[in-house]
């Protein structure tokens, strides 16, 4: 008798989940690790603002597309002068903000001077510092000047960072972003979940979603088992890859997985100093088996990088086997070095499992070769207390989740310190370089230098492993920015 | 004393005569003894070396308890992990009895006076804290390791020996060898040792091991939340926390772990049991 009451129990279980499903076909809810601390992404880092705004809430002239590809988005079209110095930004007219004001080229402005004034608090000013001025030609037409060509001027548009934001209601945007985005915001439960809602009077394509609500769960136990309740719809960035097998396995889920702009690195403190010798970081790049970290921390999913540049980009150059896993020679290295007793060096570590996963297994590698590590694991923000801001560590593993951003190794300030004058000079002639073969030169002789110099251990190519309801349509599969763009994610019957 | 008819002679709280419990209970607790003490001269594999290519495998002939997700073998992990569960609650243990016990003494041999009020209030504040606070706050002042989570563990320790050395010394304190030894002009400090605490002695023991199953319990507690030993020496918290998003297809990662948290503390308590009932002077009088 128990077993009949059971299964009829399940059966009517799984009509309840069934029905419910068909009833929630216009809205989706979202699974995201780490809570937004703000909702403005003019004026904060936090990778979780722009996964919550960006494409939703808030646009810019210019966007990223699913395949990392730039299109025109508040902006219609736009002409370049001969010399590369004057963008001309014909933009979408009839366009309003939520709050009912109309987007203009006034606002335009508004946006991009406050982004590049000397107090702005924009997390990604360099971004902006190429533009000399912003004209108002027409409220339909904006004219930007930059003080030197810049072909990457274009993408640095699309970025979270650049969006166009209101002079009326950007002070409130932290908690009450208002952009022109397909979707409002509509109401944030601290600690719980984030609900938008589609905006009626957008501009553009219309999107086939009523209503999204980003739910936060950090611990990755409580997001498997709310992925398989059918508490959330999908969960893009799902925390646990060694759950993906049992999702694949099962046909009510489908498991994404695409590449990030996520370079995870074995960052080394160059000034440190018994990592000032490149001969000791080379040992330790050499005593790093790359393919047992991505098996063991990441579950087979990532792919192996030898410089600090994503392996899907076209200009990327496969530097592994410079520094492939060869322990023989990091103990001769360390030798040389004048090692050979071994020594021990700080590697703390910050919350995700590729981190933590990932510093045991190098634990263990480099003890091979006779290097001692002491582990610390630490919280979010005592990492970047102590070692981003601080730079009190040795070794940590990170992932550099922001594209096409070797131009942080220019920066001797930087947590991991590389000061290297050469490389210096290559970003700044990138700056300049306007020519697509010239660029590519560059972006490659960049990212010979710093695999030269063994600036940092080069692991893995973060994947972007998701999983989603089967029955999700338009879910990004990769994530050429920090975004989980709803505008083309539909139910299917 | 009377009260006790034969049937009832020996029997613990728990129900099992006295020797019965005392056996269950120490040789569930001496396996893991032995287990931690064999581990520092061999285990079956070694437990820092990760073989990735071998990981999760279910328990099998060559890894008995299986694999973990870095491929090292469990039993190997569990028996070190013994060694720092036990290392841990052995310190801890000691330094409570160490500080508490002399405090409890003290206070006893100056019942009501201004030292008195002294001790026993400080051990009050220091009680009033959960010992998992404590440990958090110490840990997060000093840092994460081992060596703080046996610091914290045995601050919680030094109270509970305190009240129980102070408890069952007052009794003592009136009966009339001690009259006799004070008439004889003997100091508080010689009568608290040479009198007092072999008096008591029984009662520490068997509060020593109900102390020790709580320090291999609250070892386990610092290092699931990251607290307690750091990688990677094994420790069966961290197992049990690491284990925490494979349990669904690998269920042996959090079984081993939590089965050796359960039969140690188990064995520990059936053995304080045991030991009550042995030591106990006035059951020991009947018989």
């Amino acid at each position: 008798m128990r077993k009949i009451t059971l299964l009829t129990s399940a059966l009517a279980f799984s009509v309840m989940t069934s029905m419910s499903a068909m009833a929630a076909q216009t809205s989706i809810t979202l699974g995201m690790q780490l809570e937004p601390p703000n909702l403005d992404p003019t004026s904060a880092a936090a990778a979780a603002i722009d996964e919550v705004v960006y494409a939703n809430i808030f646009e810019g002239l210019t966007r990223y597309q699913a395949d990392g590809s730039i299109v025109p988005a508040l902006a219609k079209s736009w002409e370049i002068s001969d010399d590369g110095l004057t963008y001309t930004f014909t933009l979408h007219s009839g366009v309003t903000f939520h709050d009912g004001t109309t987007m203009d080229a006034e606002d335009v402005k508004f946006s991009l001077d406050r982004a590049r004034a000397e107090d702005s608090t924009n997390a990604q000013k360099r971004l902006f510092t190429g533009i000399a001025s912003v004209d108002v030609v027409n409220p339909t037409t904006v004219s930007i000047t930059l003080s030197n060509p810049d072909g990457g001027f274009i993408t640095n548009l699309a970025w979270g960072d650049a969006v166009i934001v209101a002079p009326e209601s950007i002070d409130a945007a932290a908690n009450a972003p208002v952009g022109t985005g397909p979707f409002k915001f509509s109401r944030w439960v601290q600690g719980d979940r984030i609900e938008i809602e589609k905006n009626p009077d957008y501009w553009g394509e219309p999107i086939a979603l009523e209503k999204a609500t980003f739910k936060f769960i950090s611990d990755p136990t409580a997001a498997f088992a709310a992925v398989m309740a059918g508490d959330i719809d999908a969960f893009p960035g799902y925390p646990a890859p060694e759950n993906l097998p049992q999702f694949e396995a099962d046909p009510r889920f489908s498991v994404i997985v695409g590449s990030t702009e996520g370079e995870t690195i074995l960052s080394m403190n160059n000034k440190s100093e018994k990592l000032t010798d490149v001969r000791v970081r080379k040992a330790i790049a050499h005593a790093i088996n790359r393919q047992a970290i991505i098996d063991g921390a990441m579950f087979g999913f990532g792919t192996p990088i030898g410089t600090h540049f994503a392996p899907h980009h076209p200009d990327y150059l496969d530097l592994t086997g410079q520094s492939a896993y060869d322990p023989a020679a990091a103990k001769a290295l360390l030798k040389e070095a004048g090692y050979s007793e071994g020594l021990t060096l700080s590697l703390k570590l910050p919350p995700p499992s590729y981190a933590r996963r990932g510093g045991e297994i190098i634990a263990s590698q480099l003890r091979e070769v006779g290097i001692e590590t002491e582990i610390e694991n630490l919280e979010w923000a005592q990492w970047l207390e102590q070692v981003f801001r601080g730079k009190d560590f040795d070794l940590s593993i990170v992932s550099h989740t922001e594209p096409m951003d070797i131009g942080i190794y220019a920066n001797p300030e930087y947590y991991f310190q590389y000061d290297s004058a050469a490389f210096q000079k290559t970003i700044d002639d990138l700056m300049l370089a306007t020519d697509a073969g010239e660029r590519t030169a560059l972006l490659q002789s960049a990212q010979r230098v710093i695999a030269d110099d063994y600036v940092n251990g080069y692991l893995f190519q973060l994947a972007r492993t998701g999983v989603a309801n089967s029955k999700i349509r338009g879910l990004w599969e990769n994530s050429p920015t920090q975004a989980n763009d709803l505008t083309g994610v539909s139910w299917s019957d | 004393m009377a009260k006790h008819d034969k049937s009832g002679l020996g029997k613990s709280a728990s129900g099992f005569k006295s020797p019965t419990s005392l056996w269950i209970g120490g040789a569930l607790t001496s396996i893991f003894v032995v287990a931690a003490l064999v581990s520092f001269l061999w285990t079956p594999y070694s437990v820092e070396a990760l073989n990735i290519g071998a990981k999760l495998q279910a328990p099998s002939g060559t890894h008995l308890f299986g694999t973990d997700h870095f491929g090292r073998d469990i039993f190997s992990m569990i028996m070190v992990g013994a060694r720092v569960s036990i290392a841990v609650a052995i310190v801890a243990v000691g330094i409570g009895i160490l500080v508490g016990v002399p405090l409890g003494l003290l206070a006893a041999s100056r019942q009501n006076s201004f030292i008195d009020d002294l001790v026993m209030r400080s051990n009050d504040l220091v009680f009033a804290f959960p010992s998992l606070l404590i440990a958090i706050l110490i840990t997060a002042i000093f840092g994460t390791s081992a060596l703080n989570a046996i610091i914290a563990i045995g601050i919680f320790n030094i109270p509970v020996f305190a009240r129980v050395t102070r408890g069952s010394a007052l009794p003592i304190w009136t009966l009339d060898f001690i009259l006799a030894a004070r008439v004889a002009g003997k100091s508080g400090l010689r009568i608290s040792l040479e009198h007092i605490l072999p008096n008591i002695l029984n009662i520490l023991i068997v509060q020593g091991t109900i102390q020790f199953s709580l320090g291999i319990l609250a070892e386990a507690g610092l290092s699931y939340v990251g607290l307690g030993a750091q990688p990677p020496t094994p420790s069966w918290g961290r197992m049990l926390a690491d284990s925490q998003t494979m349990i669904s297809f690998a269920p042996h990662l959090a079984i081993f772990p939590g089965v050796a948290i359960i039969a140690t503390v188990l064995g520990l308590n059936l053995m304080g049991d045991g030991l009550r009932d042995l030591l106990d002077p006035k059951l020991r009088r009947v018989r």
